[in-house]
Order: structure tokens, then C-alpha cells, then sequence
């Protein structure tokens, strides 16, 4: 097992200088004016980041209210009686909730229930379970149709909404299936 | 529907705060009446619009870097490649999109970095994509059917090697921090698949329909 834990860190470490690498060689080797080429590219960099401002603010403002004024802990005990229904133990519920709003709330969730039950518990498995297998939903909406004012977002949301459900329900399902 | 949860966000937030304020006692010698609201104002308002333009300008120099090695990329002809390469999977699931436009070559190094758990590489492949696709779209500020998909692909996020949360494990004395892999990678697998029929079934309705026209 630790072969597997090596060969990811290698893989992770490798990966971006890999790509460079490559890029450029093979640009080179296909005779493009590779700095020039760069640079052109690399000129759009400030327009996107500033252009997505407005979305961010609004989208993190949001989620901050709703975290810091403890709304997350609240929902989590309202829903719980359902959720408990298909096997999902109520100390994993502040991560499914956390997992499209916050990255690194998240994470940090994550890490404090593998602090408190320990990695190996079936609590803290089902946790990596879904922080593994989710993504920050609505960062990635304000973000990527920020970045071409797109406000009408259409069927966009409630679908990716759906994506989050199955992927929260799939990770309890085969966390109770392997590790319970 | 982003309408509603952002005044969903915002109301329960601000009146779960104020609830648990005018609910709880402060006790004598508490330094602040209301604790909740007070956070929610540092924390969650003032706090959270600061960390966005962090967020936002910090991704300017790797937006750069990015679009940058893609741009060499594209010259070189290895998007081309990719592209064509993938051709039968990307044309059945963005049928608007012509088979060689250069959206498809950025939405897939987005999803190839996306795989590998490249996050820094993956939003500005991501972006490039989406400038791409909004070349397409005959009506400005409106998502189109293809944006949806590759949104919706980009959520279910198909992650290979999830290294940030092995390393946890890893560091907080698992003794097998990468059993989690399979799971993960069966559960995202399942809810792409779930999201893009959800998304492709979505489109087909009347109320989404409606407001690509004109």
C-alpha cells in the first residue's frame, strides 16, 4: 500500500512540470515561436481574473452568511431523520452540505472528523468517500459563467445539483458497502 | 433557480444568526450582545467579499500561465490532436458544438487535468472552454445546452487520484490511506453519468427552451 501512496505523490508532484515540459519541447520540436506563442496566450490571464470579481463576491458572500451564522449545523439536524434513512450517520451530514458551497471548508470539515472518529473509522472513510468523489459546486458556477457574464444559468444548477446528490448518496452507500 | 438560492443563502443565513442571538442569554460580563450577527458581518459579508477578489487576482498569474502553455499547445497542433482523438465521445456529448472548434480542445484538457487532480491547470483550461463556447452562443448572458453539460461535467468532477484527501489520511495515521480511491472514483463516476442524463433530459423542457430563443 504504500507503493500506491508513492507512486500518487510522484504522479502529483511530476504532473505539472511534466506537462511544461512537454508542451514546450513539442512546440519547439513543431518549429512554434513558443515564447511568442506564450506570451499571446498568457495576455487574456488578467482579463478573466478581474472579470469574474463580481460573481465571486456575490456567490462567497452568500455562503459566508449562511456558514458563519451556524445555518449549516442547523440543517444538518433538520434533515438528519432522512438522511439516517439510507445508512448516512449524522456526523457526516455539515460535509455533503459543505462540499458544493466551500473547498476549503471542506476540507476543513473533513479534517476535523477524521481528527475526532480517526481515518480508519467508518465515519472517517465515508467522509474521504465524498470529499473524493465532490466538487465545489458553486464556485465553479460563478466562476465559469462569470468569466463569460453569464447570469442565466438555466438548467446548469439544478443538474449539477442532482450530480451532488447521487454522487453524496453513492459515497454513504458503498462506504457502508466496503468498509461497514 | 441561481436567484433563489442566493436569497436563500442570504435569508436563512442572516435569520438563523439573529434567531440564535435574540434566543441565547449573553450572561453577565458577555463583551458583545450579539455574537452571531457579528460574525456574520466580520466573517460571512466583509470577509467573504475580501477573499473573493483574493481568490480572483490570485488566479490571474496562473490564469496567464496556463492559457499561455495552451496557446503553444494549440500551435503546435497537440489540442487538434486530442481533440480529433476524442472526437466520438465529445460530438455525442456537445451535438451543437462543430466537431473541430477550438471549445472542444479546451474542454477536454480541462477534463484531462480535471482527472489527473490538477485544479491550478483545470479552471483555466476550464475558462479558455467556456470563452470558447460562448462564441456559439446566439444569445449573450444565457447559458446554452453545451455550456450546461460541461458544467455539469465539471461538478460531478471526475477525479482519478483525490491526492489532497490522501494525504490527509495519510498524515492523520491511516493505515491505508488510498482505500478510498475506488469508492471515490465509482461515485463520481455515477454521478457524471446520473448528470449528464439529468442535464440532457433538462434541455428537452419547455421552461429551458424557452429562453434560448430570442
Amino acid at each position: 500500500m504504500n507503493a500506491i501512496v508513492a507512486l500518487i505523490e510522484v504522479v502529483s508532484v511530476i504532473a505539472i512540470p511534466g506537462l511544461v515540459l512537454f508542451v514546450v519541447a513539442y512546440g519547439a520540436f513543431k518549429r512554434v515561436k513558443i515564447y511568442e506563442a506564450f506570451v499571446e496566450g498568457a495576455k487574456e490571464g488578467f482579463n478573466v481574473g478581474v472579470k469574474i470579481i463580481p460573481y465571486l463576491v456575490a456567490m462567497l458572500v452568500a455562503i459566508g452568511i449562511f456558514r458563519a451564522g451556524g445555518a449549516m449545523e442547523l440543517l444538518s439536524v433538520a434533515i438528519s431523520p432522512i438522511t439516517s434513512l439510507i445508512g448516512m450517520p449524522a456526523e457526516t451530514l455539515p460535509m455533503a452540505l459543505m462540499r458544493p458551497l466551500s473547498g476549503s471548508g471542506a476540507l476543513g470539515v473533513m479534517s476535523e472528523i477524521i481528527k475526532v472518529h480517526g481515518a480508519d473509522s467508518l465515519i472517517g472513510r465515508m467522509v474521504s468517500v465524498m470529499m473524493g468523489s465532490g466538487e465545489t459546486t458553486f464556485y465553479v458556477i460563478a466562476v465559469y459563467f462569470g468569466s463569460v457574464a453569464v447570469s442565466k444559468t438555466r438548467h446548469a444548477v439544478p443538474a449539477g445539483l442532482v450530480a451532488d446528490l447521487v454522487s453524496v448518496v453513492t459515497s454513504v452507500w458503498l462506504a457502508n458497502l466496503i468498509f461497514g | 433557480m441561481l436567484n433563489y438560492i442566493w436569497l436563500a443563502l442570504i435569508v436563512i443565513g442572516i435569520g438563523v444568526a439573529l434567531g440564535h442571538d435574540l434566543t441565547s442569554d449573553p450572561g453577565s460580563g458577555a463583551s458583545e450582545r450579539y455574537p452571531v450577527l457579528n460574525k456574520v458581518t466580520n466573517e460571512g459579508i466583509i470577509g467573504s467579499a475580501k477573499t473573493a477578489v483574493t481568490l480572483a487576482i490570485g488566479l490571474i498569474g496562473i490564469m496567464a500561465l496556463w492559457l499561455g502553455i495552451m496557446k503553444v499547445a494549440e500551435q503546435a497542433g497537440l489540442i487538434a490532436l486530442l481533440a480529433r482523438a476524442l472526437r466520438p465521445i465529445t460530438t455525442r456529448l456537445f451535438p451543437d458544438v462543430p466537431a473541430d472548434h477550438p471549445a472542444m480542445g479546451a474542454m477536454i484538457m480541462n477534463i484531462s487535468a480535471n482527472m489527473l487532480g490538477l485544479q491550478n491547470a483545470s479552471t483555466p483550461f476550464g475558462l479558455k472552454a467556456m470563452e470558447e463556447l460562448n462564441t456559439l452562443n446566439k444569445k449573450a448572458g444565457t447559458a446554452t445546452n453545451a455550456m450546461c453539460t460541461f458544467l455539469v461535467i465539471n461538478t460531478s468532477n471526475v477525479q482519478l487520484i483525490p491526492a489532497t484527501v490522501i494525504a490527509i489520511r495519510a498524515a492523520s495515521g491511516s493505515a491505508n490511506p488510498t482505500e478510498i480511491i475506488g469508492p471515490a472514483i465509482l461515485a463520481t463516476a455515477c454521478s457524471t453519468i446520473i448528470g449528464v442524463i439529468v442535464v440532457k433530459a433538462l434541455a428537452k423542457l419547455p421552461m429551458y427552451k424557452k429562453q434560448l430563443e430570442a
